[in-house]
Parts: structure tokens; C-alpha cells; sequence
């Protein structure tokens, strides 16, 4: 009989093929942005020309007015709403663990309803309410960070409360006991003992945010409001140069680093508690586009 | 150290006053209220609302006593039997299509990377992982490429001698099913990765011992076990697929494989009078996907309650 816990060679053949298919046409796209030609299909050999190249030559993402703009607001952005979202998501999951009165269960559903609703209804809900009541609001920055900050909390919240939960209060209690006041046992116990958690909520927000698109294209205003996936979106099927596919492996690089500092403040500060690691891998399985 | 500490009930176990808690959180539930729970409402404002006759341009109805539900009944009645009717079932056709495919390759992939991997399982699970880190619209933006009239794809199928060559983007909906399930693929791997992950060894050995064989023992154990994380997986990629529009743009651009998300886009970010009728499709879209959002909802609740304990 053929021992049941060996490895089956068909399995590995499927994963495989499906790793090759999920990768290839995105690293395809990588290579062709060092392209030394116009071409995003034959490769006329290595040049970073579609990154920095000189304006007069060729569009770059350094020169090209529109793909620097959507760099930079992409980043702007994505700063903003990490340095808002961050703070009120954090005081939310404290509140939300520990409050036991009667607003707290609807207050709890609020929170996980931005999580289950699909993206193009937020879209349209944030455009119409824009348009229509808070015509105050411009479209453009304005709007695209209070619709980031809004999808955002809920992610925050998630990922803090798991923490939360792990830590339990007998550190808190501990700490008052030996004299600290309810502030300072928060301040000096509780917050410390988040610190991981808060440090990956801050690089999830600045992901989310800087890979968000249908959220940044319903409430786009002035061309400058342009990020970097309405950028992608817009110019994908209008045989754009490579400076286009420049502009995306930029984006990736970005995200790349914002969720290995999540991972690695999980990894090195997180260790004395388990459980946490759960909660932050099911909220990045959440990921929305 | 004070000492009213933990007496009476104006205190709780921490020593905080009562209201420190909810003072907390007031500040994000008023966030929500205003940027998540108004502009819901507005969907139906301006749905239930009416056409301005000189601006021609929606007037929300705020006040639900004096709905009009006639633009509303006019999209409905399109539902049955109309345009947006030949488009829903296309969305329900694309997505339960696109689903099927995502469980058949993903199963085997989360399985094999889950319990079948051996000492290389991390590398393996970067591997999986590794679509999370790149933006959808790249991702998209890459198949633009391969499938062009001078793309890779068809470079390769000219060296083989394939001379009558398809126009890949546009009106192909097998191009934007492969989409939905290039794009969506990834993060129906991951909870069922999860869910996978979570069965203990001992349970398999157990059913061994007792004599069941390796396909009974997957289909009599694993399978059942891992029925939540398909479930799960299935529900967090439908979502987003029901109300997507970029993809088949990005890889049609054509009427023929028009989902209804490209609807709703088009009624409200590329005309400016129509905004009730994109609402109104817009509540449709939320009446379709309804069942799947109580379901994710009542899941993350449970995991949450389960944490808590």
C-alpha cells in the first residue's frame, strides 16, 4: 500500500502550474518596464529609462507630469488616512472590548458593516452623499480620504481587538495594584502591549489606501486627484509605454514594504502573545481592492 | 491608590468610570454614522427621490414618507424582463462560473499548500501569498498586455503556426471570466488555507485506524472539516465580484459582456442626470448579494465572540 502521509506528486504539479499562472504575467509586466524601446512585448534590452529617464527622451514616472502626480497623491493619501484611521480604530476596538452598556451591540455592528459591503455600493453611497448633503466636501483629496479613513476603521478594529483579546486585563489589574492609576496603567501597561498591533494596523491602512481604487475613482475631482490604480485603470487599454507598467512595479514595491513592516512587527513584538497572528491574517485575507 | 476603586457600579474591574469606555469609542462610531451609515441612506434618498425638471438632475427625497418609487419600479420593471435584466443574469452566470472554477483550482492548491507541503510549506505559502502584494489593476493591466493584438499570447501562437488569431479583448467571455478568476483566486485560497490548517493530524490518523481509505478519509473528514473555509472563501470573493466593473472593462470594454456593475458605474461616474437610476440598481446589487453579506457578517461576529472567550 502507498504510504498515505507521502507527498502526492499531482498535488505539487497543480500548485505549481497555479503559482507559475498566478506570477508570470505580472513578472512579464516587471521586466517589460526596464524595456529599452516603446515595445511591451518585444524586449530590445535593459534600461531604467521608463523610471527616470530624462523627459525630453521619453515619459518616466520622475517626469511625466501625470505619472509623478499620481504618484505623489497615491502617497499623500495613503499618509493621510493612515494617520487618522490608525488612532480612531484603535480607540474604537479599546471601546468597543470593554463597554458593556446598551449602545454597545449596534455600535459593534456598525463597525463590521463597512467590512461586508462591497466596495462599488460604499462608492456610490460616499458619491451621492457627497454630491448631494456635504456638498461642502470637494470632490478629489478631500473626498477620497474620508471615504479611505471610512473603509479603513473597521480593518483597524479587527486587528487591535484580536490583540486585545490575547492580552486580557490581569496586566492592567497587575499594574494598579502596584499603585498606577486606571491613566497610567493604560498609558504605561495596555498601550506598550499594543504596540504591534498598532504599528501593523498603521502599514495595513497605508496598503489598503494606497491599492484602493474603486473608492479613489467615484470620488476623483480634479485631475490631480488621480492616483496611481485610476492612473493603471485609465491607461491600461489605451497602449500606454512602459512607463505605465514603471508606475505599477513602483506601487507594488510600496505595498510590498508597508505589509513586511506589518509582518515583521508581528514577528519580533508580537511574540508573547498568541492569537493575534490569526486576526491579522484574516484581515488581510479581507483585503478589498 | 484610590480607594472608591472597583466599588459600587460607577466603576468597572479596570478602575475606569463607566462612561470612559464609551467615551472611547464615540469618536469612530460617529465617523461611521456620518461617512457609512448617512451615505447608505442616501442610496435610497436619491433612488426614491425625483428628477428636478429644469437641472435635470436628481433631487434626494430625505424624508421616507414622500418617496417616489417610480424611477425605482421603471429599473425593476427592466429587471424582468428588460436590458438590466439580460445583464444581471449575466453577472449571476460570470460569477457562479468564475466561483466554480476558483474552488476547483484553489482546493488542490490550499490543500497541497496546507497539509502537503513539507519543510518547503513556507515558501510555498509566500508563493500563494504573493498576488496580495500586487494591485488588482496591475494585475488586470499585466493579462492587457500578454492578450494585445501584439502581445506575448499571441507571439506564442503564431511560432506555432496559429493563423486565424481572435480579438482576445473584446466581447470574449470566457477573457472575462478568466479574470474575475485570475483576480479573485488569491483570497479565496487564503481562508480555506486557514481552514485547512486547522484540522488535526490525529482526526485523519484516527480515520485510518479505523480503516477508511485516502479518499474516504478525505471525503469523510478533511472535506467535511474544511467546509466553513470553501464557504467562507466563496462568500469574500462573490462580493466583490457581483459589483466589479473594472475587470470586464479592462478586459472587454464590450456591451456583450457588460456585468452589472458596469451599469452602475456608468450611471453615476460617466452621466450626471441618472443618479437615481444607478441608486436604484445599486439597491438591486444589494438585494442580490444580501444573503451572502448577513452570512460573512454573522461569520466575523462569531469569530470575534469566539476570540473574546
Amino acid at each position: 500500500m502507498r504510504n498515505p502521509w507521502g507527498r502526492p506528486r499531482g498535488l505539487a504539479l497543480v500548485t505549481a502550474l497555479y503559482v507559475l499562472w498566478s506570477i508570470i504575467p505580472v513578472a512579464i509586466a516587471v521586466q517589460f518596464s526596464f524595456n529599452d524601446g516603446r515595445s511591451r512585448s518585444s524586449w530590445q534590452g535593459f534600461s531604467t529609462q521608463w523610471y527616470v529617464g530624462d523627459p525630453a527622451a521619453a515619459s518616466s514616472v520622475l517626469y511625466d507630469p501625470s505619472l509623478r502626480s499620481a504618484l505623489t497623491q497615491s502617497i499623500v493619501l495613503a499618509v493621510l488616512t493612515m494617520l487618522v484611521a490608525t488612532p480612531l480604530g484603535v480607540a474604537l476596538a479599546i471601546g468597543l472590548a470593554r463597554w458593556r452598556g446598551r449602545g454597545a451591540r449596534p455600535s459593534n455592528f456598525l463597525m463590521l458593516f463597512p467590512l461586508v459591503t462591497p466596495e462599488i455600493v460604499m462608492g456610490v453611497a460616499l458619491f451621492l452623499v457627497f454630491d448631494n448633503l456635504y456638498d461642502f466636501v470637494p470632490f478629489g483629496t478631500w473626498a477620497q480620504f474620508l471615504g479611505h479613513v471610512t473603509f479603513s476603521i473597521s480593518f483597524v478594529v479587527v486587528i487591535v481587538r484580536g490583540r486585545l483579546f490575547a492580552i486580557g486585563r490581569d496586566y492592567e489589574e497587575a499594574a494598579m495594584d502596584l499603585g498606577a492609576s486606571p491613566w497610567e496603567a493604560m498609558r504605561r501597561v495596555l498601550l506598550p502591549l499594543l504596540a504591534p498591533a498598532l504599528l501593523a494596523s498603521f502599514a495595513i491602512v497605508f496598503a489598503l489606501s494606497i491599492d484602493d481604487f474603486v473608492i479613489s475613482q467615484f470620488l476623483v475631482g480634479p485631475a490631480s486627484s488621480v492616483t496611481i490604480p485610476v492612473r493603471l485603470y485609465s491607461g491600461a487599454r489605451l497602449a500606454p509605454p512602459p512607463s505605465l507598467n514603471a508606475l505599477a512595479t513602483v506601487l507594488m514595491v510600496i505595498t510590498i514594504g508597508a505589509i513586511s513592516v506589518a509582518g515583521l512587527a508581528y514577528k519580533y513584538l508580537g511574540r508573547r502573545f498568541g492569537g493575534a497572528e490569526d486576526s491579522a491574517l484574516e484581515s488581510v485575507g479581507r483585503f478589498e481592492i | 491608590m484610590p480607594t472608591n476603586l472597583a466599588s459600587g457600579a460607577e466603576y468597572d474591574t479596570v478602575g475606569h468610570r463607566r462612561w470612559v469606555w464609551p467615551a472611547f469609542a464615540i469618536p469612530g462610531v460617529l465617523w461611521l454614522s456620518l461617512l457609512f451609515l448617512v451615505p447608505f441612506y442616501a442610496i435610497f434618498a436619491v433612488a426614491m427621490g425625483r428628477i428636478d425638471p429644469i437641472l435635470l438632475r436628481p433631487v434626494p427625497e430625505w424624508n421616507p414618507f414622500y418617496w417616489d418609487p417610480s424611477v425605482f419600479a421603471r429599473v425593476l420593471g427592466d429587471l424582468f424582463g428588460g436590458q438590466v435584466g439580460v445583464v444581471a443574469m449575466r453577472t449571476i452566470g460570470y460569477v457562479f462560473v468564475a466561483s466554480a472554477l476558483c474552488l476547483l483550482i484553489g482546493y488542490p492548491v490550499a490543500y497541497f499548500v496546507s497539509r502537503k507541503a513539507g519543510k518547503w510549506r513556507w515558501v510555498w505559502l509566500l508563493l500563494i501569498l504573493a498576488p496580495f502584494w500586487i494591485n488588482y489593476l496591475m494585475r488586470m493591466m499585466s493579462w492587457v498586455n500578454l492578450l494585445s493584438p501584439d502581445g506575448q499570447v499571441n507571439q506564442v501562437l503564431a511560432t506555432l503556426g496559429v493563423t486565424a488569431l481572435p480579438e482576445w479583448l473584446s466581447g470574449q467571455h470566457f477573457v472575462v471570466i478568466l479574470g474575475l478568476v485570475y483576480g479573485y483566486i488569491p483570497f479565496f485560497i487564503l481562508p480555506l488555507f486557514a481552514a485547512l490548517d486547522r484540522i488535526d493530524d490525529a482526526t485523519l490518523e484516527a480515520a485510518r485506524d479505523l480503516g477508511a481509505s485516502n479518499l474516504e478519509t478525505f471525503w469523510r473528514v478533511t472535506w467535511p472539516l474544511s467546509r466553513n473555509g470553501v464557504l467562507g472563501g466563496l462568500v469574500i470573493i462573490m462580493l466583490p465580484m457581483f459589483g466589479d466593473y473594472y475587470t470586464p472593462n479592462l478586459l472587454s470594454g464590450s456591451p456583450r459582456t457588460r456585468m452589472i456593475g458596469n451599469t452602475i458605474d456608468q450611471f453615476i461616474n460617466q452621466t450626471t442626470s441618472q443618479g437615481s437610476v444607478g441608486a436604484a440598481l445599486t439597491i438591486i446589487l444589494m438585494i442580490f448579494v444580501a444573503g451572502l453579506m448577513v452570512y460573512y457578517l454573522y461569520n466575523i461576529n462569531r469569530s470575534t465572540q469566539e476570540a473574546r472567550r
